[in-house]
């Protein structure tokens, strides 16, 4: 189990200078509890456009566009989110060839007290495997950097969108507090 | 009475999409961008002249709004204009809201209300006879939101959001003839040559 207070450089921050460094300047997020210092960090620096969408598919939609104007996108959402943009991959982003960077707080597992966020996250993974969409789950402190760069370079030079589930291991997840 | 009666939809002509195409079509001089939602919205912009700066939506219903959102983020020199249904942007109200709080002043939305989900078999939508689409946008927040009464007026309304005060909503309640071509159905290649006519390379390094 990580310790995120206690880190020199954060989850959140390494992921943030992974996103500057590799030129990704619009954040387009439907809210999350795990991703809330992220979200938080990334609205703090102005190199960042980073705002809300009402929902994932239309923040899909937003990165395409921008994509295709010249600009790199990411989406954050949690896994109930994910549940929603099957469309929106199938019919835009994956035939279209969009290099979306897709960033999913992982519930549904280690301790999940939702059970329909548990039902769902059993959707993911199937779901990404069958449109062949490259997905990389992090669990690990020490490799997410390294992770995170190489996967954004292999979107764009490839043309492909990239799913990034970040387990609990890495954030800590979200606990039953009842 | 209906909900309509307040904003002015019972007075608007009912005119037709491919006509009001053209005619938007007609004032892009400055290479403006125009993504062009799922089905007739995007088979009358094809008929009209395959510009490099148009996008054709073949998936993904309700997404030409956030995807015209994105390019004008991406580029906020270029106008942008999203031509959607009815039926489309009734699936995905809440990118409304999200491009009244952005305020990109580069974009425009173009809405054809004919009432019906045409190309599924014309069942009627929620605009036939109760949602008044520029009512909702105005709720959403894009205050310049206005059914255009005729074609004057319309040439008159995508004149005045070309100069990009945006953004701007244009509301057009046309009839039930069908679309005048049809897209071809290659999303790469769309994909690439509206990137080409955007002037962006692709994004490989």
């Amino acid at each position: 189990m990580t310790d995120k207070t206690t880190r020199a450089t954060a989850w959140h921050e390494i992921i943030r200078a992974s996103l500057k460094a590799n030129d990704v300047k619009l954040i387009v997020y439907v809210p999350d509890r795990v991703f809330t210092p992220l979200i938080e960090a990334l609205h703090a620096d102005t190199y960042f456009t980073t705002f809300a969408a009402t929902r994932e598919e239309e923040a899909l939609g937003i990165i395409t566009g921008a994509w295709m104007g010249g600009m790199r996108g990411a989406v954050l959402m949690q896994t109930s989110g994910f549940g929603t943009i099957p469309n929106a991959l199938a019919s835009l982003v994956v035939p279209s060839q969009i290099p979306a960077l897709i960033f999913v707080s992982e519930r549904g597992t280690l301790g999940e007290f939702n059970l329909g966020q548990a039902l769902v996250y059993k959707t993911m993974r199937p779901v990404l495997n069958s449109l062949a969409v490259e997905n990389v789950t992090i669990t690990r402190h020490d490799e997410l950097a390294f992770t995170i760069d190489r996967s954004i370079k292999q979107a764009v030079a490839t043309q492909a969108p990239v799913t990034f589930i970040l387990s609990p291991l890495l954030t800590g997840g979200k606990v039953f507090e009842g | 009475m209906t909900g309509k009666t307040t904003i002015g939809a019972h007075n608007a002509k009912v005119m037709n999409r491919f006509d009001l195409t053209k005619r938007l079509v007609g004032q892009l001089k400055r290479e403006e961008a125009v993504i062009g939602g799922i089905g007739n919205a995007n088979f009358d912009l094809w008929a009209s002249g395959q510009r490099p700066q148009n996008f054709y939506m073949l998936g993904s219903m309700g997404l030409t709004i956030p995807i015209a959102l994105g390019v004008a983020i991406a580029q906020p020199q270029r106008h942008v204009i999203a031509l959607e249904g009815d039926g489309s942007l009734l699936m995905q109200l809440g990118c409304l809201a999200t491009v009244a709080e952005r305020a990109p002043k580069n974009l425009t939305i173009v809405v054809w209300d004919n009432g019906v989900y045409q190309i599924t078999g014309s069942q009627p939508t929620a605009s036939a006879a109760s949602a008044d689409l520029v009512a909702i946008a105005r709720g959403a927040g894009i205050s310049q939101s206005a059914w255009a009464a005729d074609e004057s007026e319309f040439d008159q309304l995508v004149a005045s959001a070309l100069k990009g005060g945006g953004p701007t909503l244009i509301a057009a309640r046309i009839d039930a003839k069908p679309a005048v071509g049809a897209t071809d159905r290659d999303p790469v290649q769309i994909r690439e040559r509206f990137m080409r006519g955007l002037g962006v390379k692709r994004g490989t390094g």
